[in-house]
């Protein structure tokens, strides 16, 4: 199809070959997508929602209903990079001797970039970020964040970011280059299309919401704990977060500026990652995973700080080793930065370089080790209760061990030249992602669904989930470590050798397993809305918790906390249930509050705009939406009246209705 | 002895919530805050650095820093630079005294010295580039005018935001608001001088050397 001379300065590269109306996945994926959409759409006009979804939650600045709706944005996107998972496992378990499957290579290809991009930036961020957000202010009896607009923005960035990868499955492609990336192939020479764009400003959207919500959780918490709570009375997953926010504000401003340089590369015509004129191609790998190692360990830490919670509270017992666990999660911490080559032990560092790199990892399952010990001993002689998060804390523990030794064979050197780029490598990290993070998440939702919605998630379900995954996993990547030490490399989308074949399809009932599991964890929460009534949680402390979460209702009032508490021990709450505190019954006082605003929805709006402009090579609408921005930043700063005050007669009121709640309890 | 008694019945149930007045709501974390995003900003700056450390040679044929760089003209540029924080911190000393129109006065001519340099900057900029020294020359070429160019980009939305803020004082006068978000630009704008010195020092100084 030819287009008129108009076509490109209104539309850019633009063209309806972009719709991939000739890819009958994608056209069923769209149709189920729109049709979803629309019923949604139609019931949520239907019930008149449009009014309570912008003012209570969209705009909302209260840090509890920013942390769901980041847990939503986590599930919703958990779903398509399951599905892009289940694709691939379903292509590779098939495509042998001849046969090709049912994807061409330049679909694969989006697939498996798709899928660690997505599993990433948008499910396992999304999933850490909302926890923290939704528990750090809690547990340091604050009544906020620090800087709860930011914190609203931050959040719309993210989503702006997912937007952008969703929308490149309907409008034109995604990047055919893996997760990270890499020039030359990432280069403009090699991958002209619009794929790779909508990987740069996906994740520079989405990044600058990441590093905007690290620098606020830090203040939070360095600013805004209870009086009385010193560093060394934070409970663990307080300590945890720091330390993963410290390494956000640390590590996500280097991605930014990798991916920048990229994107001149690619948009100006610069030399820095390309093969000609004195660009580096390496610099780019170093750069990248300078960020990218201390990501995993903001992905993880975090976890650490829930399986901390949980083994004290389902053991009944304060937590084995707490100083030791703050200085193992601070040591990590450190040491993430030191030990980014091994991901290319292969570049040709030399051998110097490379066993300073492999020393600095295997130093790193040191503290690791501690923490699991002190997981252990926790449990010793404790009276443990095998709820959910309990369960979860276990499979991670034996999995996690796993993983975490064939992290240390994949720190030899000589060992990693073997299996570097094979499927033992992503055996590994799916072991310890999987393992470690995506059962941290399991267990931090079974342990504070109660405190956010006030009823407890159904047992049955949450057990089928918990053994689907669990017995899922090892089914999905045992097989994966086999192939990797038989030499089979990532990436493939078909195979010549049939005596491969048989571990392709073990992996494929693996991950139809783990489907399993997410769909029971959907019924779960379905079933538990449902029987809400009998799961009531009236008490605000279901779990007979130990961190001052579980003093205040559940869900916890607007304020959190009628009064701040006052902090004197380790486990506050536990504290103050030893010594007979009593809760306040009167003498409230008008609680100031941050206001909240529409400014965050509509500056990510327009910010998505703007990277969807800048892909299609729309420089109108681009420039556009680039003032816009700024425009809209400028008129929110005009506006002072920020705050306002929740009277005194509401807090009553509020404070009077638990009154009510406990005495029926 | 009864009164030592009553101390460790009290210190056994201790206060548990603040009963008193709470402190109000200060701009304390909005300083903290500021320092951690100047702290990341200054990490964008590390990685281009960085990058130039390792891209600065790599002339690709092309010409060098010690072909291109005119020092006078860097030197003055610096100057202007240099001024432009001295004379905010003029106008933070005017702040503290509450004196409104000085202060005023001190960020307009703060302001025009940032202008100043970044026209120097974009005139230094066009030269090159006509002379055939763009960024696509090579990878040297490329890393030199990214990391000056973020630099120049951070100064033009200082300039803004000292535009929007000089409009809100005169607006609003030197309320509590107006003087932390004062204090905020007065560290980004010194940030940006202390990057400036690296810039001068590594690229322009150690880049005319032999």
């Amino acid at each position: 199809m030819t287009y008129p001379d108009w076509w490109k300065p209104i539309f850019g590269r633009f063209t309806l070959e972009a719709i991939p109306y000739h890819e009958p996945i994608l056209i069923g994926t769209f149709a189920a997508v729109v049709l979803g959409g629309l019923a949604l759409v139609a019931l949520v006009t239907r019930y008149r929602l449009w009014g309570y979804l912008w003012h209570e939650w969209f705009t909302s600045v209260d840090h509890k209903k920013i942390g769901i709706m980041y847990m939503i944005l986590g599930v919703i996107m958990l779903l398509r990079g399951f599905a892009d998972a289940l694709m691939m496992r379903g292509q590779q378990a098939i495509a042998f001797a001849g046969n090709e499957g049912y994807l061409p290579p330049h679909h694969y290809d989006q697939i498996f970039t798709a899928h660690g991009v997505i599993m990433i930036f948008f499910v396992a961020m999304p999933f850490v970020t909302g926890l923290m957000n939704y528990v750090v202010p809690l547990q340091i009896g604050a009544r906020d964040v620090a800087f709860p607009f930011l914190n609203n923005f931050s959040f719309w960035m993210t989503v702006g970011g997912a937007v952008l990868v969703m929308m490149s499955l309907f409008v034109g492609e995604f990047a055919k280059v893996g997760w990270l990336a890499y020039p030359p192939l990432s280069g403009a020479a090699y991958s002209p299309g619009v794929g790779m764009d909508y990987y740069l400003w996906a994740l520079q959207i989405a990044g600058v919401g990441t590093t905007l919500s690290g620098v606020n959780l830090i203040a939070t918490i360095v600013k805004m704990r209870a009086p009385g709570m010193d560093m060394m009375k934070m409970p663990v997953f307080t300590w945890t977060s720091l330390c993963t926010n410290v390494l956000i504000v640390a590590t996500f401003p280097i991605l930014a500026a990798t991916l920048a340089l990229l994107t001149l590369d690619r948009y100006v015509g610069t030399n820095f990652f390309t093969n000609d004129l004195g660009g580096n191609p390496m610099m780019y790998v170093n750069l990248i995973w300078i960020w990218g190692h201390p990501e995993v360990y903001i992905l993880i830490l975090p976890l650490f700080g829930v399986y901390s919670e949980v083994a004290s509270t389902f053991c009944g017992k304060r937590l084995f080793g707490y100083a030791s666990m703050v200085y193992a999660t601070v040591v990590i911490t450190i040491l993430s930065y030191l030990v980014w080559l091994h991901h290319f032990f292969t570049m040709g560092s030399g051998a110097s370089v490379n066993s300073f790199f492999g020393i600095t990892t295997m130093i790193i399952s040191i503290p690791t080790g501690a923490k699991i010990f002190n997981w252990l001993f926790t449990m010793y002689r404790g009276r443990i209760r095998f709820e959910l998060p309990m369960l979860w804390l276990l499979a991670f523990m034996i999995t996690f061990v796993i993983g975490g030794m064939t992290g240390v064979m994949l720190a030899v050197p000589p060992a990693d030249f073997i299996l570097h780029n094979s499927l033992f490598l992503i055996a590994h990290f799916h072991n310890v992602i999987i393992g470690g993070v995506v059962f941290g998440v399991f267990a931090g939702i079974a342990y504070w669904f109660p405190k956010a919605f006030g009823f407890k998630l159904d047992k049955f379900w949450g057990l089928l989930s918990f053994w689907f995954w669990v017995i899922g996993f090892y089914v999905a990547f045992m097989p994966l470590y086999i192939l990797g030490l038989m030499g089979v490399t990532r990436r493939l989308s078909r195979f010549e050798d049939p005596s491969l074949q048989i571990w392709f399809v073990i992996a494929a009932v693996g991950a139809v397993l783990i489907a399993l599991g997410i769909l029971c964890f959907i019924i779960q929460i379905a079933v538990s809305i449902i029987r809400r009534e009998p799961l009531r949680d009236t008490t605000g402390d279901p779990w007979d918790g130990r961190t001052l979460e579980w003093s205040t209702s559940s869900p916890p009032p607007a304020y959190n906390f009628a009064f701040t508490p006052i902090v004197h021990d380790l486990d506050a709450w536990a504290d103050m249930k030893k010594r007979g505190y009593r809760r306040p019954l009167g003498g409230f006082k008008p609680i100031h509050m941050p206001r909240n605003t529409g400014a965050g929805v509509i500056i990510a709006g327009l910010a998505t705009i703007c990277g969807f402009a800048l892909i299609w090579y729309i420089w109108w609408l681009a420039a556009l939406s680039f003032v816009a921005v700024i425009a809209t930043v400028i008129i929110h700063s005009f506006n002072y009246d920020r705050d306002f005050h929740i009277s005194a007669d509401d807090v009553v009121r509020a404070e009077e209705a638990r009154s009510r709640q406990l005495g029926r309890a | 002895m009864a009164k030592a008694k009553a101390q460790a019945r009290a210190a056994s149930v201790p206060a548990f919530y603040v009963t008193g007045d709470e402190h109000a709501h200060s701009g304390g974390s909005t300083m903290l805050g500021f320092w951690l995003y100047l702290m990341s900003d200054c990490l964008i700056f590390a990685v281009l650095f960085a990058t130039y450390g390792v891209l600065g040679r790599n002339y690709a044929a092309g010409p060098s820093g010690a072909d291109l760089f005119d020092l006078r003209l860097v030197a003055v540029n610096t100057a202007m630079l240099l001024f432009s924080s001295i004379t905010y911190g003029f106008a933070m000393l005017a702040m503290d005294k509450g004196k409104q129109a000085l202060m005023q006065r001190w960020l307009l001519i703060t302001g025009l010295f940032g202008l100043a340099f970044l026209g120097i900057e974009l005139y230094e900029f066009a030269h090159l580039i006509r002379e055939g020294a763009t960024p696509m020359r090579s990878a040297f070429l490329s890393s030199f005018f990214t990391l000056v160019g973020t630099h120049g980009l951070h100064v033009t939305f200082g300039l803004i935001w000292l535009t929007v803020l000089m409009t809100q004082v005169s607006k609003r006068g030197l309320i509590e608001a107006n003087r932390r978000r004062l204090l905020c630009l007065s560290m980004f704008w010194h940030f940006l001088d202390v990057i400036w010195i690296g810039v001068f020092t590594f690229v322009y100084l150690m880049g005319v050397l032999k």
